[in-house]
């Protein structure tokens, strides 16, 4: 057992923004590749005419979940030593909700818009100034609703926790989902844009 | 700056074999499962080698905190949700911090991406229907509402979503649903602006 390596002080915290630069470049990359650098590819994901979005992130779940479980399952790396945030559930919740709606009205989730904002695009930019002007409209509330933003408190908890039953049985049915998604998004996808090409 | 003409559903959308959106301008994107995989290694990576996810909003977070804090120094430091962001770098410095640098990244990575595939101009991303202005007003309004979000949420698409849904992390599940919610919730009301 030696990794995560940063965890195992393999390197010190200089050389981990190195490493940042690296997994940032290589993030950027397949966001680029699979075309999230367009607010309208992404969007389309809500009006179901291009299932990218699903598409793409349920292969990447899918993929690093699988990869970790098995990484150590093989002994090579610790799980536990791999960072679980704290679930606070209903400021999640929350959370989520303006999220969605921010995705819908502002083209880009803040991953996506730093792509969108490399190959060019002005509303990327103006999306991303929106984000810190939400950010500093937080920042300057967060005292008067502190009690909120901490309020039911979990603790870092996963699925097959929650629901007492083994690790594997949860990835099966997420993988079961990205399946049946992925199986249906084709005729989905067509039964959409052909509704949409005869209302435009 | 070209505007709305860099992209829009296939020539094959018209003869109803699929409606994928694809670039008007470079070559085309990737598949997106191979794509998937490629994120879903990077993630992976990032596990294995830092024992830590990605993210995006964090990095705007530090930037703001930052701004914050010369502009209004004892401001900033009074307020713990500010204070967090300028301690958590190294050596003391907000910028310095792993998010930081990793979204720096992002955007080189991004550039590289765009460049390789000729897909880097000035354009405005957005359906035939709106003007530059009204899409530009509602990306800063998007923002906004999602930088509130994410703030709430300890997280977005890149840090919850995608790092929290792989380790199985409740509070990412529960919040990945929230998000598909809202966005179909809100879809229908701003459809002029995409369809």
């Amino acid at each position: 057992m030696m990794a995560p390596f940063f965890k195992y002080d393999l390197f010190g915290d200089e050389f981990s923004l190195i490493v940042a630069v690296l997994i940032g470049f290589a993030f950027g990359f397949f966001l680029e590749r699979a075309g999230f650098g367009s607010a309208r590819k992404l969007t389309a994901q809500f009006y179901l005419t291009d299932l990218a979005v699903f598409k793409v992130m349920f292969t990447a779940i899918v993929t690093a979940m699988l990869g970790a479980f098995y990484l150590s399952w093989m002994g090579f790396l610790d799980l536990s030593l791999v960072y679980l945030s704290t679930t606070y559930l209903a400021p999640q919740l929350l959370g989520g909700v303006l999220l969605g709606f921010g995705f819908v009205v502002g083209g880009y989730c803040p991953g996506t818009s730093v792509v969108g904002m490399a190959t060019g695009r002005v509303d990327a930019l103006v999306y991303g100034a929106g984000l810190i002007a939400g950010i500093f409209a937080f920042g300057e509330a967060y005292p008067y609703m502190e009690g909120f933003v901490y309020s039911t408190d979990m603790g870092a908890i996963t699925l097959p926790q929650l629901f007492g039953v083994p690790y594997g049985l949860v990835m099966l049915v997420i993988v079961l989902i990205a399946l049946l998604g992925f199986w249906a998004a084709p005729s989905i996808e067509r039964y959409f844009g052909n509704r949409l090409t005869e209302e435009v | 700056m070209t505007v709305a003409t860099d992209f829009a559903p296939s020539e094959s959308l018209r003869e109803g074999a699929t409606s994928a959106i694809e670039s008007r301008r470079g070559s085309p994107f990737m598949n997106p499962y191979l794509a998937g995989i490629g994120l879903g290694l990077v993630l992976l990576a990032a596990f294995f080698i830092m024992g830590r996810g990605l993210g995006a909003s964090g990095a705007f977070s530090s930037a703001t905190a930052l701004a914050v804090e010369k502009v209004a120094p004892e401001h900033a430091r009074a307020n713990d949700f500010y204070l967090g962001y300028l301690e958590s770098g190294l050596d003391g410095h907000a910028m310095k911090s792993w998010l930081v640098f990793e979204v720096l990244g992002v955007l080189m990575g991004g550039f590289f991406s765009g460049a390789l595939a000729g897909r880097l101009s000035p354009t405005v991303d957005k359906g035939p229907r709106i003007s530059i202005r009204g899409r530009l007003a509602f990306a800063f309004a998007g923002g906004l509402l999602m930088g509130v979000g994410a703030k709430f949420a300890r997280g977005c698409t890149s840090g919850q979503a995608l790092s929290g849904g792989a380790l199985l992390n409740v509070g990412s599940w529960a919040f990945m649903i929230m998000v598909f919610a809202g966005a179909y919730a809100m879809a229908f009301f701003v459809r002029r602006q995409w369809i």
